[in-house]
C-alpha cells in the first residue's frame, strides 16, 4: 500500500495531533489572522528539524527581512544564525525593498523565484522548507493569477525536491474563508489554521487541522501556548489516551476514618474531587492528604493558587502539620501561584514541568476552581481535562479541591467537567441544625471499591479533622437544603423498606 | 538633466535577468537591445544574467520575477519587471523621455 508518510516537525503537541506530523514531500498551509504566530511556526518548523533530526533548512521570506527574523527568533533562544553560520541553515529574502521602484511592463513570471529556492535547498542539502508568508507577494506583484500559478508551481517544485513545506498566510478572519487570495486552492492539499481569538476579553490560541489528503489526523481545536525558552507548544486535550494501567495499591489519605469510608484508603492512582463551600474544610483536607503521603514516605507536591505560602504554613501549624519541616526534609514542594499572572495553558505546560521535575507520588491542588477566572468556560475545561489526564498518566494520586458557589452545597463548574473523569469525589457541606453550623462529608463515588453511603459530621480542633458519626435526622444535605427529621418518621422509612 | 547643461549624458548601466533560453526571454533581450540602441546611441552597458546558471546573484540582488531590468546606473536605481513589450513603460522606467523629448 502507497501511504502517505508523516514527517515529525519536532514541535511539542503538533505531532499529536497531526498523528505523526506533517505529510512527508509536501506542502502544508498553515493559515491564520495577524500575530496567530505564523512566523514562530515556521521558524520553529526548521530550528526543530536542525536541533533534534539533523535536518537542514531553508527560510523563504516574503514579509520580513532575515535580519528581523533572526531577532525575533532569538528571543526563544534559537541561534538562527550560528545555524546559518554552520551550513544548517539559509535565507531566501523575498521581503519587499522600500524605496525601490518596480515598474511592470509586460508579461512575467517568478522563475528567478523558483530558482533561488531550488538553489538553497540543493546547495544546503535541506530537507525542510519555511515559507513565510505568501500575502505581502501579492501586493509586490500586480498580476494575482500570475502569483498564484507560479507559488504553484513553487510547491511543484519543492515536491520535486522532495523537501516537507510549511508555507504560511494570512487570513481576514479567525472564523472565516481560508486564506486571502484564494492560494490555498491549488498550493496546498493540506490546511492548518492557526486562531487568535478574543473572548471574554481574553485571547485564546488555537490550532486545528482543516485537511491532509490522504491520511488522518485529530480534529477540532486545540489550545496552544508561546512559551519564552521554547516557542510554540501544542495542548492535544482530546488526544490524550486513556492507557495508563491500573493498581489495586491503596495509599492513606491522612485520615482514619476517613479510609474506611472509602473502603480502605484512595487508590494511588486516582484522582480525587473534594468539593465544598469556602470554609467547609477543604484546605484542611489537602494538609491531612500531604501529611498523609509524607508519613507513608511519600513525596508530595502541592500546587496552592489560593493562599500564601506562609498562610499555609500558619493554617497547617494550626491543625497539628508542620509543612516547613517536611518541605526541608525533601518530602513536600509547596508550589504558590497566583492564577491571573498567566493564562490556564501556561499553567498547565508550567504544572506538568513541575510534576516532571519533582516527580511525586501524590500532588494536591487547592483550589482548582481559583483558575476558573482566568479563563474562559471552554478554555478551563480543557484545562481540567488536560490537567486530570497529566495526572492519571503519571500514575499517582491526585486530589483537586472546588469551591462550590453557595454555602449550603449546589455544584460548581469544575464539579461539572472534572466528576466524569475522578474516581472519587467527596463532599463536604455545612449544615444547620437547631439553629447551629456543623459540618458534614460523604464519599460520594468511589470507582471499582466499597464506600461508605452515609453522611458524617465532622470538626477540626488543634490536631486536625475528626470524623465522628452520621447525621440521622437530617435530610437534604447534598441538595443545599437541610431539614431536620424526627426519628419517628425515620423509623417509618425504614419499616416501610424492611415491609415491602 | 545632463542635457540642459550641455555635460555629456552619463552611460547608462543595465543589467537583464532571464530564466533560461524562453521564447519570453528572448523576447525581453531583443527589445532591449532594440530600445538602447535606439535611444541610447552607444552609451549603454548591458549584461544578461540567467538566473539558472547564476541563482546567487539573483538572490544577492532579491530578484523575484523574470524577465527584470535593473537600471543600475544612473541612480536612482530602477527595475522593470516583464517581457518589455509594453516600450512606453520602459522608457519611462530606464528616464529615456528625456533624451527624445527634451524641450530645447
Amino acid at each position: 500500500m502507497d501511504l502517505v508518510e508523516k514527517h515529525p516537525t519536532g514541535i511539542d503537541g503538533l505531532d499529536h495531533i497531526a498523528q505523526g506530523g506533517l505529510p512527508t514531500g509536501r506542502t502544508t498551509l498553515f493559515s491564520g489572522t495577524a500575530g496567530s504566530a505564523k512566523t514562530i511556526i515556521a521558524g520553529q518548523y526548521l530550528i526543530e528539524g536542525i536541533q533534534q533530526f539533523q535536518e537542514r533548512g531553508v527560510f523563504v521570506t516574503f514579509e520580513e527581512s532575515p535580519d528581523d527574523i533572526r531577532k525575533n527568533l532569538a528571543s526563544f533562544g534559537w541561534d538562527v544564525a550560528g545555524h546559518e553560520a554552520d551550513g544548517n541553515l539559509a535565507f531566501v529574502d523575498a521581503s519587499p525593498s522600500f524605496g525601490l521602484e518596480t515598474i511592470v511592463a509586460g508579461s512575467y513570471d517568478l522563475g528567478a523565484l523558483v530558482a533561488r529556492i531550488e538553489h538553497a535547498v540543493k546547495s544546503i542539502g535541506a530537507r525542510r522548507v519555511a515559507i513565510d508568508s505568501i500575502g505581502p507577494i501579492f501586493s509586490q506583484l500586480p498580476d494575482a493569477h500570475v502569483v498564484r500559478s507560479e507559488l504553484l508551481r513553487v510547491s511543484q517544485v519543492l515536491k520535486r525536491l522532495g523537501v516537507t513545506t510549511v508555507m504560511t498566510a494570512e487570513r481576514t478572519e479567525d472564523y472565516g474563508e481560508i486564506a486571502r487570495y484564494g492560494v490555498e486552492e491549488f498550493v496546498s492539499d493540506n490546511v492548518i489554521i492557526l486562531r487568535n481569538v478574543l473572548e471574554d476579553e481574553k485571547r485564546r490560541r488555537t490550532i486545528e487541522i482543516l485537511k491532509f489528503r490522504g491520511t488522518s489526523h485529530g480534529k477540532g481545536e486545540y489550545p496552544f501556548t508561546i512559551l519564552p525558552n521554547r516557542g510554540i507548544e501544542v495542548i492535544p486535550l482530546s488526544a490524550i489516551e486513556l492507557t495508563q494501567s491500573s493498581s489495586d495499591n491503596r495509599v492513606p489519605s491522612g485520615i482514619q476514618e476517613l479510609d474506611a469510608m472509602c473502603g480502605g484508603g484512595f487508590f494511588r492512582d486516582s484522582v480525587i474531587l473534594v468539593s465544598g463551600a469556602t470554609g467547609a474544610g477543604k484546605t484542611l483536607m489537602v494538609t491531612e492528604f500531604l501529611k498523609g503521603g509524607v508519613e507513608n514516605g511519600e513525596r508530595c507536591l502541592l500546587f496552592a493558587f489560593e493562599e500564601s505560602r506562609g498562610q499555609l504554613f500558619r493554617n497547617a501549624t494550626g491543625w497539628g502539620v508542620d509543612l516547613e519541616s517536611m518541605e526541608r526534609a525533601d518530602m513536600l514542594r509547596v508550589d504558590v501561584c497566583y492564577p491571573e499572572i498567566m493564562s490556564l495553558e501556561d499553567h498547565l505546560v508550567r504544572m506538568k514541568e513541575v510534576l516532571e521535575d519533582y516527580k511525586p507520588q501524590r500532588v494536591a491542588i487547592d483550589s482548582l476552581s481559583a483558575l476558573e477566572r482566568v479563563s474562559t468556560l471552554k478554555g478551563y475545561r480543557e484545562f481540567v481535562l488536560g490537567l486530570a489526564a497529566t495526572i492519571k498518566q503519571r500514575e499517582i494520586a491526585g486530589l483537586c479541591t472546588s469551591t462550590t458557589p453557595s454555602l449550603t452545597g449546589g455544584s460548581s463548574v469544575t464539579e461539572a467537567h472534572i466528576s466524569t473523569i475522578t474516581d472519587t469525589i467527596i463532599v463536604m457541606r455545612y449544615v444547620e441544625m437547631f439553629g447551629e453550623i456543623r459540618r458534614g462529608l460523604a464519599v460520594l463515588k468511589m470507582r471499582g471499591s466499597y464506600h461508605e453511603k452515609v453522611i458524617r459530621e465532622f470538626t477540626i480542633d488543634g490536631s486536625g479533622m475528626h470524623i465522628g458519626k452520621t447525621f440521622r435526622n437530617v435530610v437534604g444535605i447534598l441538595a443545599g437544603q437541610p431539614q431536620n427529621v424526627s426519628t419517628d418518621e425515620l423509623e417509618r422509612i425504614h419499616q416501610m423498606f424492611e415491609a415491602s | 538633466m545632463v542635457d540642459s547643461n550641455g555635460a555629456e549624458p552619463k552611460k547608462v548601466v543595465l543589467k537583464l535577468y532571464v530564466t533560461g533560453r524562453t521564447p519570453r526571454s528572448d523576447r525581453a533581450i531583443e527589445t532591449l537591445q532594440d530600445i538602447c540602441k535606439g535611444e541610447l546611441e552607444g552609451l549603454f552597458e548591458l549584461s544578461v544574467v540567467d538566473v539558472l546558471e547564476n541563482p546567487q546573484l539573483a538572490e544577492d540582488e532579491k530578484i523575484l520575477a523574470t524577465p527584470t531590468v535593473v537600471k543600475e546606473l544612473p541612480p536612482p536605481i530602477r527595475r522593470i519587471i516583464g517581457d518589455l513589450s509594453d516600450s512606453e513603460k520602459v522608457l519611462l522606467g530606464l528616464d529615456l523621455h528625456h533624451h527624445k523629448k527634451a524641450p530645447q
